[in-house]
């Protein structure tokens, strides 16, 4: 088909792999070279230990300002990849990283990055909600009182802003003084995404964002990474296949630290490439 | 992807695979009473049968009730299953393979609506080996897309694709033949306005038979290929071995 003939095409030139962004653009016909990429790994390989290969040289770029959803089989790479977009694995002992991982073109593994502004540029939220022991107020502001803002103008503007973009203002503006864990799990969460998305990043990771919120939180979520995604590039890890299905613009599927398939999630839903991909979305898998 | 040879089993749900095996056999049972009704309709104009024209009519009704409890069991595996890729193709390709069958029953009892006026206006040999011959190649269209359907086979869904192009082309040959009939015979012109309306009825029958190849190229190979000239399908057929 017409998808993959260009696809291969990128690919020969490129050792990164790109999709055909034009599937998901409104107008078909737009150029793709308007779709700039954000990530850009390149023959990334990832150890725990000598013999436990979590990732194998993965190739894969990702777009900016649209959501890519990693899914896949639990134990896969999904998450360690993930990790790899803000070095959350440095903190893991003995891990091996080779290979490049570029944000906006700079490789985020060589020396001279400051790992702690890299983390404030890609913004991490994790399966089960972790505010602080501290007020709403104080959970949003945390972010920026350790950068050394202290204006309690610029501090209630940027709490209101992001408790806005998190769809938490209308439920939380009364008593933004209460413990945040007085909160329901669902609006913790999004106050979390809504402390993450106060110092300002570029990149959103959310991993597993919503799998242990009820349904209806569980379409907040969604909504708001649907409306977040003007803004920030955002990537996301989850085991429903529906919710990625649902959420992103492109999927990337993975099986024991392979990049099987990355395409359009419209693709990957109606027609993938590779029968593993097929099996894996379709229930068949095991 | 295509869809196995083993078709569509292999889910961790038997369930599953039970309930996407019984929409496919239901909708080719579906299949089977319509092509009956086809071919019944066909001889109750060929041999002036208005008996076996009225047994028509009355199948419809089950014909109707077919395609009302395939949509509804497609409806709740869409609501159940959400299923995805192949399998979303098949409940899709199936929803509307269904549609065409349940259109060519209707234009079935047209033709038989048209066997019962002609029987009772009397003789009327001439024309009826026009619509023999148009008939039976649609009779066969029909049978062949269901194959494809039943086995997955897009290239010979293509194949049965292409005759349409012969129906056409026999339907307007023959609606010459039948106005030479009434240019030669004014007196013939009612009865031959009747057999018209049949021949219409099989051109409308073959082009659900191409609508239902078009599903079966959907289902294998994920390509819309509605609306699209002949020429350019095969290409794209041939691009995706």
């Amino acid at each position: 088909m017409s998808n993959s003939s260009s696809e291969q095409t990128q690919q020969d030139q490129s050792p990164v792999r790109t999709v055909d962004v034009s599937a998901v653009l409104a107008d078909k016909t737009a150029a793709t070279d308007a779709f700039a990429s954000c990530i850009d790994i390149e023959n990334l390989n990832l150890f725990y230990s000598k013999d436990k290969q979590a990732l194998k040289d993965i190739n894969l770029s990702i777009p900016k300002q649209r959501v890519t959803a990693f899914i896949g089989p639990s134990g896969c790479g999904k998450s360690s990849l993930l990790r790899c977009f803000n070095r959350m694995n440095d903190l893991v002992d003995d891990c091996i990283i080779e290979g490049s991982v570029g944000i906006d073109g700079i490789n985020i593994y060589q020396k001279s990055i400051d790992v702690a502004d890299l983390r404030r540029r890609v913004g991490m939220v994790f399966q089960k909600p972790n505010p602080f022991p501290k007020s709403i107020y104080e959970n949003v502001a945390y972010g920026l009182r350790i950068q050394g803002i202290n204006s309690k103008r610029v501090l209630d503007e940027a709490v209101e802003k992001s408790l806005k973009a998190a769809a938490l203002w209308d439920e939380v503006k009364d008593r933004l003084n209460d413990s945040a864990l007085g909160m329901s799990g669902g609006q913790q969460q999004r106050l979390v995404i809504a402390r993450t998305i106060a110092v300002e990043p570029e990149v959103l990771l959310l991993d597993e964002p919503a799998s242990a919120l009820d349904p209806i939180s569980t379409l907040k979520i969604e909504e708001l990474i649907n409306e977040l995604k003007t803004d920030y590039t955002i990537v996301i890890v989850t085991h429903n296949m529906q919710q990625a299905a649902r959420v992103s613009d492109f999927t990337a599927f993975m099986y024991m630290g392979d990049m099987v398939e990355f395409d359009a999630t419209d693709t990957i839903f109606t027609n993938p490439r590779e029968k593993q991909t097929e099996d894996y979305i379709t229930g068949r898998y095991g | 992807m295509n869809p196995r040879a083993e078709g569509h089993g292999h889910h961790i749900s038997q369930q599953f695979n039970a309930e996407l095996e019984d929409i496919k056999n239901h909708m080719l049972e579906m299949g089977g009473v319509v092509e009956k009704q086809l071919a019944d309709a066909l001889v109750s104009i060929t041999s002036a049968d208005s008996g076996l024209a009225k047994q028509v009519l009355v199948v419809e009704d089950d014909i109707d009730a077919m395609e009302i409890k395939i949509d509804e069991e497609c409806s709740l595996i869409l609501a159940r299953r959400q299923p995805a890729a192949s399998d979303l193709r098949l409940v899709l390709a199936i929803i509307k393979t269904v549609r065409d069958l349940e259109r060519i029953g209707d234009e079935s009892s047209k033709i038989a609506r048209m066997a019962i006026k002609l029987t009772e206006e009397g003789d009327y040999p001439e024309g009826i080996v026009e619509f023999r011959h148009l008939g039976d190649r649609v009779a066969r269209m029909v049978n062949m897309s269901l194959d494809a359907f039943a086995r997955y086979d897009a290239s010979s869904a293509l194949e049965i694709a292409q005759d349409d192009l012969i129906v056409d082309n026999e339907y307007g040959s023959a609606m010459r033949s039948l106005i030479t009939y009434m240019m030669e015979d004014p007196r013939s012109i009612s009865r031959m306005l009747n057999l018209l309306w049949a021949l219409r009825a099989l051109e409308r029958i073959g082009d659900h038979a191409k609508n239902i190849t078009e599903h079966v190229i959907y289902l294998v190979k994920g390509m819309d290929v509605r609306h699209a000239p002949l020429a350019n399908i095969a290409d794209r057929l041939a691009d995706s071995e």
